[in-house]
């Protein structure tokens, strides 16, 4: 480990090093500026240059596997669903005055207490390991296979039932919601009056 | 080969490729479609059959003008077509068309991770011009392009994943250096679900609600004018391009065929494309648009079945096998 740090001294950095910060940096000022915006839209496509700079930085840890997921579920599912959502609702073109939180501060005393968790827990992790660019591949989807189904086996398949019980209860909220409203409707059959009214407040 | 002459030459090549090739579908979907409806189609563009129609139209969409409406979020709408085309782009690197190492723009580990995620984000260039244009038609086709992708997002993962499970690796040159030609009949479901799902992630007829021209003139791209909707079209047929090639690479094993693959390799794999793009343009003379909640049914009660079966399979003769 020591030799590993005398090799690698932090006051000469390779190539890659300094992308890995340049890029980290342009993906902490894309995080900043999401929840800074006050236009929605914005918000949504400033995240997109965020998690795809983090993408960047997996490959450039040679995760090449983890980097391509990044892509495929956040930018290319989480975010579009995002956008979706947002148009529904009103989301005009140019500022929103009401796109502010009144839990601002808590918010930041949140992500302030989780970046620094985050990072103490890495760094502490790894302290001063080096990856070897010449070698193998450290996270080829080989690698990341093996490990994830010799070594992970147990966290990874309770996740999987963690996805699987978010799922079935999305089902199950939906359709209560619709028996409700099939329910409220029949029963105020005979107030034809007051349906309208009740139809919205169902929903 | 010094290194960087190497990657310009790559790189330049899959350019060309990129800007050649949907030309020829276009051209060809002219003249198919014409022919199929006791038309000629183009005649005059360039004299010979007119093989220069498209030429001439690309001349006419760079001479108009590049109108932003006035109550438009300006940058996202002048981004919108690049975020669409792009993509495509960066797909066409990864597709191999022949056996040897210089037939391939660039070797990916993770290829079909690569190919997926990449061509998802081209859906955010349709989403971004919905939205940006101010205009309600434009809204709408936004609103269907992201309702299609919660119909066809799964389908096409989970085939791609049966043939990763079948060749035992997520790399395009390495699923087809796995290839057996028996593979053709086993993962045909696989196929067909990758298929139809690409044309619904294409905005292809019969899945084109989200450009529907008789419902909502053209969807996210209303706005647009010269160049930049020239751009959107481009995209279209660089996907027909992208999604031909890696149906044809994925499933139809590529540079295989009954002659060998030493040498004309290559031929193989363009005659398949060629042979998927003449079908998807069949497709859009045949067949009726789908109403979008249409798709979600055929979607969720057919593709996504139809591919975890498959899943399925694979996996039983998979564990025969070994």
């Amino acid at each position: 480990m020591s030799l590993a740090a005398a090799q690698h001294g932090f006051l000469s950095p390779a190539g890659v090093e300094i992308a890995f910060l340049l890029v980290g940096l342009a993906t902490f000022g894309a995080a900043l500026v999401t929840v800074t915006t006050r236009q929605l839209v914005h918000a949504a496509l400033w995240l997109v240059v965020a998690l795809g700079g983090l993408a960047v930085e997996y490959l450039l840890l040679t995760a090449e596997f983890i980097a391509w997921v990044q892509v495929l579920i956040y930018v290319g599912s989480v975010v579009v669903l995002l956008l979706f959502g947002l148009m529904l609702t009103k989301a005009p073109i140019g500022r929103s005055p009401d796109a502010d939180s009144g839990n601002r501060w808590a918010a930041l005393a949140v992500a302030v207490a989780a970046a620094g968790a985050l990072v103490w827990v890495v760094v502490d992790a790894f302290r001063t390991t080096w990856i070897d660019l010449k070698g193998p591949a450290a996270g080829s989807t080989r690698v990341t296979g093996e490990s994830l189904f010799q070594n992970w086996v147990l966290p990874f398949e309770a996740l999987s039932v963690l996805l699987l019980a978010a799922l079935v209860g999305a089902i199950v909220l939906s359709r209560k919601a619709k028996a409700d409203e099939a329910f409220g409707t029949s029963a105020t059959a005979d107030t034809p009056v007051a349906l309208p009214g009740e139809k919205e407040g169902a929903r | 080969m010094n290194d960087a002459l190497d990657v310009a030459l790559r790189l330049l090549v899959v350019f060309v490729v990129f800007l050649t090739f949907p030309l020829i579908v276009g051209q060809t979907e002219h003249k198919v479609m014409a022919h199929m409806q006791g038309r000629l189609g183009p005649m005059y563009a360039g004299g010979f059959h007119g093989w220069a129609q498209l030429i001439a139209d690309g001349v006419k969409f760079a001479q108009k003008e590049d109108v932003v409406p006035a109550g438009a979020d300006r940058r996202v709408f002048q981004l919108a077509p690049a975020v669409a085309l792009l993509p495509y782009l960066l797909v066409l690197l990864a597709i191999p068309i022949g056996p040897s190492e210089g037939a391939v723009g660039q070797v990916l580990d993770a290829g079909i991770f690569f190919v997926l995620a990449v061509m998802g984000v081209g859906v955010l260039g349709s989403l971004m011009a919905g939205w940006a244009s101010a205009n309600k038609f434009s809204l709408l086709g936004g609103l269907r392009t992201a309702a299609q992708l919660l119909a066809y997002e799964l389908p096409m993962l989970l085939a791609a994943a049966s043939v990763a499970m079948a060749a035992g690796t997520v790399s395009l040159p390495g699923i087809l250096h796995a290839f057996h030609w028996w593979w053709l009949p086993w993962q045909i479901v696989g196929a067909i679900v990758f298929f139809v799902a690409g044309l619904a992630e294409l905005q292809r007829p019969p899945f084109d609600m989200p450009v529907a021209d008789s419902e909502i003139i053209f969807g996210a791209y209303t706005e647009y004018t010269g160049l930049r909707f020239a751009l959107f079209l481009l995209a279209e047929y660089a996907g027909i391009i992208v999604l031909c090639g890696l149906t044809t690479v994925l499933f139809l094993g590529g540079w295989h065929g009954p002659w060998g693959a030493d040498g004309l390799g290559w031929l193989w794999t363009l005659l398949k494309t060629a042979l998927l793009a003449f079908v998807v343009i069949w497709l859009r003379v045949t067949y009726p648009r789908l109403r979008e909640d249409q798709l979600q049914k055929l979607s969720w009660t057919l593709l996504v079945p139809l591919s975890l079966a498959q899943i399925a399979l694979t996996g039983i003769v998979k564990v025969v096998i070994s």
